[in-house]
């Protein structure tokens, strides 16, 4: 029976395996940035690092556990407006924005209990509403002064280099910890429950996955990190108004990023991310039209190319670089061949 | 008194709010869509009739006619050309691109409308303020009572053309069950597009009465798109009436709401909106689900 067994489950592959190597030696080296290169160009990567965090949380929720949410930007205006109250109060700036982001997190906790019943697009605009619910109560706290909004004046308490480097470094530690976060979810129990539930509720139900549990979690994850990212930001811009951190611009760029990097792929809003920085950059100065083709973009990806440009790739070339689902190895040759070149964990059973 | 004007001037506006939630209501009951986009088409609509009335010096009421026509178009081509192709893609990807749609439509207005905030009040003359006196001191608008009263006739309307006629009983089978529809020789592509384009054509209607009563700007559709949302989520219970009572329990606590605080408008609405949310998971009837497909059930 030396060829009985026929197939061989496996999560790394050498390709995945340099790929990882890959990833941590640039991690190093960003780690370097600011030693190395100009201001502007370590304002330009933070930025980069913000927008990163929240597609990979929308994409944990969308792609992931299902959850298409409209009013992201909720956790992401609550982050920043907590950091205020605790520097408020007297926490020193940099664990106040961790500290705020934190207790915006757990404020995710009681809405989950009312928002994770309501399916699809229930659960979507009912989160619009948690975020427009939460501007209008936030812009009656008097520190905030209405929509004229305040600033985080303790950030002054760095000159504006250190403070440069020191958000930097803290926005890419955030990013490597929640990137690592959600690929430990997602290579355990969790991403397999989660999935399941994204693919069918209730089948997910009945065949004994917790549901709610499992929804409750990534909701939860999300909603810390996208407030880590509204915090950032605030430390980045030191202004906090409300109508800006509160926008609905930052779901148009959370789908964007995501839809355009492949919805539901661990590398693709990691890729979208970048696009997105990218063409802001380059567009970001026509205003509307850019939102316009934001838009546009987003429609013409969901319709035509619904796993994104990374799901394409992976899907047409079987490539996983990094190791988060399972692979199917066969190592019968008839049966290789009659597979053709997909090999990935979507293959047809 | 003021509480006695305000609780009318909530009833009425209720009436303006049913209007808006009708749309969206009916598209989700068909075709199971939650069309993020539709505050936007409601607005677009209003820019429409806005162009209109301000460049060629039609009548609002005279330029309603030339394009809820056109709006119904539009329903009916984003139903063949985006969402047809969105359902077939699973049930998240409706979200997505009429989300690209609503940002599309607002962006694509404050291009060419600019951010400016505007009013149709303007070109119905005295109608944007002619009032009723009920008593010495308690008036009614005018406009207002023709909008409840719209709002009333659009929605019995709707009921029976989905009662009695062979098209709303192909559009209630289709939204029963669209496969074994098209079995029994309904051609349930037709009945979708038809459906986009009431939907989306009523958008325009409550749109234009919007613009009528009070002012807007490019960015305005969101929040309409929340406010029929509201309306839909707290009528619950379906039918005519509950969209009808759902618009004005909101319209009610949006107008009480701002009798104690300025911004008490939004939030008093959005509390409601919890409150009977939470009512509701906490009664056990889950879902607004069966309370929207209560729409079409047969019995009034």
């Amino acid at each position: 029976m030396s060829s009985g067994r026929r197939f061989l489950v496996e999560r790394w592959t050498r390709l995945s395996a340099a790929a990882s190597l890959i990833a941590a030696a640039i991690l190093v080296v960003l780690a370097l940035v600011p030693l190395l290169l100009s201001a502007n160009f370590v304002d330009s990567l933070t930025n980069l690092f913000i927008y990163l965090i929240l597609a990979v949380m929308w994409n944990a929720l969308a792609g992931y556990a299902g959850l298409v949410s409209v009013g992201q930007q909720a956790f992401f205006g609550l982050g920043a407006y907590f950091a205020i109250q605790l520097s408020y109060y007297g926490v020193s700036v940099y664990p106040a924005l961790l500290l705020g982001a934190l207790v915006a997190g757990l404020l995710s906790l009681p809405i989950s209990v009312l928002m994770l019943r309501l399916r699809g697009g229930e659960f979507a605009i009912g989160m619009w509403v948690v975020a427009e619910l939460v501007h209008l109560l936030v812009a009656l706290d008097p520190i905030i002064n209405g929509e004229t909004g305040v600033s985080m004046i303790g950030l002054n308490a760095f000159g504006p280099d250190a403070r440069r480097d020191y958000n930097y470094w803290l926005a890419l530690t955030v990013m490597v910890v929640l990137l690592g976060t959600v690929f430990a979810l997602l290579r355990g129990r969790l991403g397999a429950s989660v999935q399941a539930i994204r693919d069918d509720e209730d089948a997910a139900e009945s065949v004994g996955v917790r549901v709610l549990a499992g929804k409750r979690t990534i909701f939860f994850l999300a909603a810390v990190g996208c407030a880590l990212a509204g915090s950032l930001w605030l430390a980045t811009s030191i202004s906090f108004q409300p109508r800006q951190y509160f926008g609905i611009q930052w779901t148009a760029y959370m789908i964007f990023m995501v839809l355009v990097g492949g919805l539901g792929t661990f590398e693709g809003p990691i890729i979208g991310a970048v696009i997105f920085f990218l063409i802001e950059y380059l567009f970001g100065e026509t205003g509307v039209w850019y939102l316009v083709g934001l838009g546009g973009a987003a429609i013409v990806f969901a319709l035509f190319l619904p796993r994104g440009l990374w799901g394409t790739v992976e899907d047409r070339f079987g490539i996983r670089l990094l190791p988060v689902g399972y692979r199917l190895r066969l190592f019968n040759s008839k049966i290789a061949a009659a597979q053709g070149g997909e090999q990935g964990d979507r293959s047809p059973a | 008194m003021i509480w006695v004007t305000q609780l009318i001037n909530g009833v009425l506006l209720g009436g303006y709010y049913a209007l808006l939630a009708c749309g969206l209501s009916f598209m989700f009951g068909v075709m199971g869509i939650i069309n993020l986009a539709h505050g936007d088409l409601a607005i677009l609509s209003a820019c429409l009739v806005f162009l209109l009335a301000d460049s060629a010096g039609i009548s609002p009421f005279i330029a309603i006619i030339a394009v809820l026509p056109v709006m119904g178009f539009i329903g009916w081509g984003l139903q063949r050309w985006m969402l047809e192709r969105s359902l077939r893609a699973g049930v998240l990807v409706p979200l997505l691109t009429t989300f690209g749609l609503a940002i599309v439509i607002e962006n694509g207005l404050f291009e060419y409308f600019g951010a400016d905030t505007r009013s149709l009040a303007p070109y119905i003359g005295d109608f944007a303020y002619d009032s009723w006196a009920i008593t010495d001191n308690l008036y009614v608008g005018s406009l207002a009572v023709l909008i409840f009263a719209l709002a009333v006739l659009l929605l019995g309307g709707l009921k029976l053309f989905l009662t009695y006629t062979p098209i709303g009983r192909s559009i209630r089978a289709t939204a029963e069950d669209p496969d074994t529809a098209a079995l029994v020789g309904i051609n349930t592509r037709a009945i979708y597009a038809i459906a986009a384009a009431i939907a989306v054509a009523t958008a325009a209607l409550a749109g234009v009465f919007l613009a009528m009563r009070a002012v807007f700007t490019p960015y305005s559709g969101p929040e309409q798109l929340i406010f029929a949302f509201e309306a839909v989520v707290i009528g619950g219970i379906g039918s005519l009436l509950g969209t009808l009572i759902g618009g004005v329990v909101l319209g009610v606590a949006q107008t009480f709401g701002a009798q104690i605080n300025p911004q008490g408008f939004f939030i008093a609405g959005h509390v409601v909106f919890f409150a009977v949310l939470a009512a509701r998971l906490a009664l056990g009837a889950v879902r607004a689900r069966g309370g929207i497909h209560a729409f079409f059930a047969r019995t009034p």
